[in-house]
């Protein structure tokens, strides 16, 4: 139990994906600018990180390891994530077709996210097992999804801020990231 | 060549694939969106320009209200007739008439009309000279000169002669966006046919607009009694017209001893003729 605590806790605070580790900073710029979406974006994430590593973890192990092709596990597990994204594109195209056109561009784009890839890899490489991977997953998921939640917060406030003309857009966004960021560094002394 | 160093690898892929490819088939079938087929067909009829004027996010957005929402189909200012009665006919309604419209600069006050606070030499944008002491004329209501309408204009309409900002009426598609980028709000887009201008936008009273600019409407209000229609009133020392009671009949510009109202009619005429 203690296991799963110390998973929960590293993978949400002290060694959150976006703001600890650089992974799948294009999602947490690029869809944060509304609650809605962020939302969207997290949720969507959560779920192909989880079933990839569902996936990923057995081919890896009972598949790839035994016959000695580890060097594979990359390119298998690029073909896993590309299936759950295709999936979740298609299902929110019919499902919810507002937060699909939402998402836009950066729906695919989980394809190529390495805060994915970097979950299923580094599941293995830390030596969990299987539920601890796939739950390894789901909390890092759910970080992801709260630095987002929050993001979103901090941008809907710069919307309606008076920065000058040449903050706007990107530039106020990038320093807004760095603040947000420094924020969760105060949880790596834990 | 062994088989788990070479073939099994190739093996284990191309089932993966296969697998991976058929449940996305299934899915995809069940998942299905049947998409209106005139929504790409309206998407072609229009320019692809993206500017936005009909007040949707771009093109296909538009296209998608048309069929979906039931919007009208004139709306689109880069496409004018043309683009309208091509929708019409892929929805199977008659088209409506859409007007052709033009941005219009409110500024008569050219090199020679107007006279300098002082000499800017700065960054060569109208917001800067604008914030530096409301900019260098000694109107702080005109235009500044210094071309932010001209950088936003994707048709290459607008030009810079003789100090103020003139809209090149044949190429302008009356896409709205010099309208935000002038800080002195200034350029307006209306219909060419209501050809009659107050070209000032001044709200100085008469005594420093006459300092100010030759060709400023000082608020004198003769245009206002000379008018038949009652279409023009003066508000804050600046003629203002009506448009649904002109009838561009052209007295207020006679009556005008200013120049400050003009017609913009001789410039309408290249217009039908080149857009043919």
């Amino acid at each position: 139990m203690g296991t799963y605590i110390t998973i929960m806790l590293s993978a949400i605070l002290t060694d959150n994906y976006v703001l600890s580790k650089f992974m799948g900073i294009c999602p947490f710029l690029g869809v944060s600018k509304k609650l809605d979406s962020s939302v969207g974006m997290g949720v969507a994430v959560i779920f192909v990180m989880a079933c990839a590593t569902l996936i990923t973890y057995p081919i890896y192990t009972y598949l790839l390891l035994p016959n000695g092709l580890e060097y594979l596990r990359t390119m298998a597990f690029i073909l896993i994530i590309a299936l759950f994204v295709q999936l979740v594109e298609i299902i929110l195209k019919k499902v919810m077709p507002p937060l699909y056109s939402m998402l836009g561009v950066y729906l695919p784009l989980i394809t190529t996210n390495c805060a994915v890839l970097g979950v299923t890899l580094d599941n293995i490489d830390s030596g969990y097992t299987y539920m601890q991977s796939v739950f390894n997953a789901i909390c890092v998921g759910i970080g992801f999804t709260l630095v987002l939640i929050i993001f979103s917060g901090v941008r809907s406030k710069l919307e309606t801020a008076d920065i000058p003309e040449t903050f706007k857009g990107v530039p106020s966004t990038l320093v807004a990231g760095a603040i947000v960021s420094l924020s969760f560094m105060a949880f790596s002394g834990m | 060549m062994s088989f788990t160093t070479h073939i099994l690898p190739v093996l284990l892929f191309a089932i993966l694939g296969i697998l991976t490819g058929a449940l996305l088939t299934i899915i995809s079938k069940v998942f299905e969106v049947k998409v209106d087929e005139r929504i790409e067909q309206i998407s072609e009829a229009l320019p692809q320009a993206n500017c936005g004027a009909c007040g949707f996010a771009g093109c296909g957005d538009y296209a998608n209200a048309i069929v979906t929402k039931g919007v009208p189909t004139n709306l689109c200012k880069p496409g004018g007739a043309d683009a309208s009665t091509k929708i019409s006919e892929i929805m199977g309604t008659i088209a409506e008439e859409s007007t052709p419209e033009c941005a219009v600069v409110h500024c008569n006050g050219t090199c020679e009309a107007s006279s300098k606070k002082f000499d800017f030499i700065g960054v060569d944008s109208c917001v800067s000279a604008k914030r530096f002491y409301g900019g260098t004329g000694a109107c702080t209501y005109g235009c500044l000169g210094l071309g932010d309408c001209i950088k936003v204009c994707e048709y290459g309409a607008i030009s810079i002669v003789d100090g103020i900002a003139k809209v090149d009426k044949s190429k302008c598609v009356a896409c709205g966006k010099c309208t935000k980028a002038c800080p002195n709000g200034i350029i307006s887009i209306k219909k060419i046919s209501n050809h009659v201008d107050v070209l000032c936008s001044s709200h100085d009273n008469g005594k420093n607009t006459v300092t100010a600019c030759k060709n400023g409407c000082i608020g004198c209000k003769m245009c206002e009694k000379k008018c038949p229609n009652g279409a023009i009133t003066v508000e804050n020392f600046c003629a203002k017209i009506d448009y649904s009671k002109c009838t561009s009949c052209g007295e207020c510009i006679t009556a005008c001893k200013r120049g400050a109202i003009k017609s913009c009619l001789q410039l309408q005429n290249v217009t039908e003729t080149s857009k043919v």
